[in-house]
């Protein structure tokens, strides 16, 4: 079954009370052994999306297979198919990190005799030996995100889905458990489907992104290629004392739209890409305008987000939680 | 450093106490309904205790009990402000109010006058509820003016040690510790039958217990005939000072921890 | 796996949890044996009342302490249950090849032994302190037995309340209802002792009386077959309705497919 263990999914629709779409027609395909990351702001429907591919909500309309399983019709065959880690690790304050894989070991149904290696084993691939027999009351928020994974492998799942695995983590744990992940999918060809609010997490992490918004998928594909699709980079000089900026300015709008830039920079997006940036620095040069610093900015995710709807992820957020509060 | 202060700060505090509690029926309900439950059972289910031979309580058993009763939701009325009192110290509240507040010991009047506010509300609906259910009332103007006045100050009493737990643990958790003397305190007293009806263990600890000194004063003033009424308010005004001065170390103690 | 494995393993867990917070564990035991001192002291003089059925008040109300216990322990665990709907550890379970039915037996199970372990106690200090069973060591076992389903048909009820609401604050605003429903029992009187007709009417209507007074027949008369069979016919009753209630509930809740 190695073959099939990948995700497609086909018009998935999820309307709530009072008629709020929450997944509006979502289509797409993760392969088997590809991290598929799933970016959006908070509300954009990621998690509700997650909740229909892993069956624990059914979907008013649409279809998908996961693992080769129809997820409405197939539920028992996806769950044994598939882990997940999903938001706030829901963990019992009051077991130890032991207790919690032993349960889950033996409700996935694991050998009696295979199950204390197979907790001994996860437990040291999430750096979680020496906590082992403390209660997770007592855990890091890193730590308890680490025990959500490995309770997710806990029956060796071919498809792992975790949703926002590392929001609220300090940046060291948010980078073991990328090695972490980017590891279960090089080295055992574990299919991720990921969700993220960080554009760092998908551009790192990810072969490939949808970037989801109110509901729908608005741009897919490798990161490199999103950025591509954008593709302009922008320039951005801070005129030396005794410069004139609007001089500065005037010269650098030859090359492209002005853009954002830091409080004392002028910023363009370059009409015709990096090879410009010779251009720019002979004609600030030939006007005899100084510059104390220039920079060309490669396009991130956070560009193709604007791109394709007009607001900034940042901005998005915040407006989302504001929608919530 | 005035007394304009003092009160400035005991009205805000008390204000929103109060309007906390009754904007939000899950603080309002169990300190009005409460009451209202150990009344129906013990004045409504056991009125045949008077039928036992040597009770001898002309106004008859709800009236007893709704002495108890009225003492009883006086006591845990403050012993529910004090919940909130720490609820406040928990989740940093009570820090704005320390930061804020020019004299500290206002903070302690104002959940004083909260609670009291909260227990006439108490009060009132108990009182209603007993005349409706034909409680006699032997006593005259006086005498109930003075059994209300009695229960205020325990009301006071309940508080003040509440308050004085709830700012030295500073967390909900400690609940029970507020509660748990105040009901043992309550109850090894005569609370179904007269002291001199009591048998055993628990006339022992009953005859030493204060709080059967303030039943037993309530009870002969809803009689109309006080007996021992002024060593009962001499008693709970003792009490009062004792844990005066109780709440005000504690208030101390959460000053010197930093909360 | 089986399903008795299943159920064995979610019983453990809610056992462990139990046992792991003291309050939880210490407050069955103490609040009831503080009201079964004071109230057994304070009222002994009832007994004097004509046609009290027994000279020994804490005999009477001893059966007291094995609803209360039960109603704590029902609170408990329909708390738990809520905090893992609101956790999120319900759907952990969900994706696990776990059958709902595991989960509403574990559960029961664990409430359950709670509750047996809880009546040894209660009974032990009613021996201790000079209470005869007139029913004699099997009237033991059987008291033993019911107050065992009355702990899980309380159970059941704040499995349902937990599983229908999913908020552990909802599940102890329940409280002061099963509250009123114990005081307005016979719990401090025999019911043709009470004298205020309403009263009495409630008590009568009340089903928690049924179940005191089965519990009570077995310490106080011996074996009174219509207050048994009354006190395991609600008991059973209540805890069918209940379980059937919260399966319902569940089913809503883990909406798996």
């Amino acid at each position: 079954m190695r073959e099939e263990h990948g995700i497609e999914a086909e018009g998935l629709v999820r309307t709530f009370k009072g008629d709020i779409r929450a997944v509006d027609g979502i289509d797409l395909t993760v392969a088997p052994g590809e991290i598929y990351g799933f970016l959006g702001p908070n509300g954009a429907g990621k998690s509700t999306t997650v909740h229909m591919l892993t069956t624990l909500l059914p979907p008013t309309s649409g279809t998908a297979r996961v693992a080769g399983y129809d997820i409405v019709k197939e539920g028992p065959k996806v769950r044994s198919a598939i882990g997940a880690a999903l938001q706030e690790a829901a963990l019992d304050g009051l077991l130890t990190g032991r207790e919690h894989i032993r349960l889950q070991t033996a409700l996935h149904g694991l050998p009696r005799r295979e199950r204390p290696a197979r907790a001994d084993e996860l437990l040291s691939r999430v750096g979680l030996t020496q906590a082992a027999d403390r209660k997770v009351n007592g855990y890091s928020g890193g730590m308890k995100r680490r025990l959500d994974l490995a309770l997710a492998l806990a029956h060796r799942p071919a498809i792992l889905f975790l949703d926002e695995p590392t929001t609220g983590l300090d940046p060291q744990s948010r980078t073991a458990l990328w090695q972490e992940v980017a590891r279960l999918a090089k080295d055992d060809g574990v299919t991720v489907f990921l969700t993220t609010q960080y554009l760092e997490e998908a551009d790192v992490l990810a072969d490939r992104v949808g970037i989801i918004d109110h509901g729908r998928i608005v741009a897919e594909g490798t990161p490199a290629a999103l950025k591509a699709e954008i593709g302009r980079p922008t320039v951005e000089a801070i005129p030396r004392d005794g410069a004139d900026p609007a001089e500065v300015a005037r010269i650098l709008e030859r090359f492209g739209e002005p853009t954002g830039a830091s409080p004392k920079g002028i910023a363009v997006r370059l009409e015709r890409g990096a090879q410009q940036l010779a251009e720019v620095v002979r004609a600030l040069d030939s006007a005899g305008l100084e510059v104390e610093h220039l920079q060309l900015h490669a396009p991130s995710l956070d560009d193709v987000f604007l791109a394709k709807t007009g607001r900034s992820l940042e901005g998005a957020a915040e407006e989302a939680e504001e929608g919530q509060g | 450093m005035t007394g304009g202060h003092f009160w400035s700060v005991a009205w805000a505090v008390a204000w929103r106490v109060l309007h906390n509690v009754f904007t939000t029926p899950s603080l309002l309900l169990p300190g009005l309904v409460f009451p209202l439950f150990f009344f129906t059972a013990f004045a409504g289910g056991l009125s045949r205790v008077d039928n036992i031979p040597g009770f001898d309580f002309p106004p008859g058993y709800t009236a007893f009990q709704f002495v108890f009763v009225l003492l009883q939701s006086a006591a845990f009325g403050g012993v529910f402000t004090g919940f909130g009192v720490a609820r406040d110290f928990e989740y940093g509240f009570a820090r704005r109010l320390m930061l804020a507040a020019p004299r500290r010991s206002g903070i302690i009047a104002g959940y004083a006058i909260a609670a009291l506010v909260r227990w006439a509300a108490t009060a009132a609906l108990l009182t209603v509820v007993a005349v409706l259910a034909g409680m006699n009332v032997g006593g005259g103007g006086v005498d109930v003016v003075a059994l209300y006045g009695l229960a205020l100050i325990v009301s006071l009493v309940g508080t003040l040690w509440a308050t004085g737990v709830a700012m030295r643990l500073r967390t909900s958790q400690a609940g029970p510790v507020m509660q748990l003397p105040v009901f043992l305190a309550l109850f090894f007293a005569p609370v179904y039958v007269p002291l001199d009806l009591l048998t055993g263990w628990l006339e022992a600890v009953a005859s030493l217990n204060p709080v059967t000194h303030l039943l037993e004063a309530g009870r002969s003033l809803i009689a109309g005939s006080p007996a021992d009424v002024g060593l009962a308010f001499l008693i709970a005004a003792g009490l009062a000072v004792a844990l005066g001065v109780w709440a005000l170390r504690g208030l101390r103690a959460a000053e010197r921890a930093g909360a | 796996m089986s399903l008795a494995a299943q159920i064995g393993h979610i019983a453990q867990r809610s056992v462990v949890r139990t046992l792991r917070q003291p309050a939880n564990t210490v407050f069955p035991i103490v609040f009831p044996m503080a009201l079964l001192a004071v109230t057994s002291a304070g009222l002994s003089a009832a007994t004097e009342i004509p046609g009290f059925p027994t000279d020994s008040f804490l005999a009477f109300f001893l059966a007291f302490p094995f609803i209360q216990g039960a109603l704590f322990a029902t609170m408990n665990a329909g708390t738990d249950l809520a905090r893992d709907v609101q956790t999120g550890f319900l759907n952990r379970l969900a994706l696990t090849p776990m059958r709902g039915a595991a989960l509403i037996a574990g559960q029961l199970g664990g409430i359950a032994l709670m509750g047996l372990v809880q009546a040894i106690f209660y009974l032990s200090i009613g021996l201790a302190f000079g209470v005869r069973l007139e029913s004699g060591v099997p009237g033991a076992v059987v008291l033993l037995s019911l107050a065992t389903l009355i702990a899980i048909a309380f159970g059941a009820l704040g499995a349902f309340f937990a599983l229908r609401t999913g908020s552990s604050e909802s599940v102890q605003g329940l409280f002061p209802l099963l509250f009123v429903l114990l005081f307005l029992s016979s719990m401090n009187l025999p019911r043709e002792l009470i004298e205020t007709d309403w009263f009495r009417t409630v008590a009568t209507l009340n089903p928690v009386s049924y179940l005191i007074e089965g519990v009570r027949s077995l310490i106080i008369t011996g074996w009174d077959v219509q207050a048994l069979a009354l006190a395991f016919g609600i008991g059973s009753a209540i805890a069918v309705l209940a379980i059937a209630a919260a399966a319902w509930a569940l089913g809503l809740r883990m909406t798996r497919t």
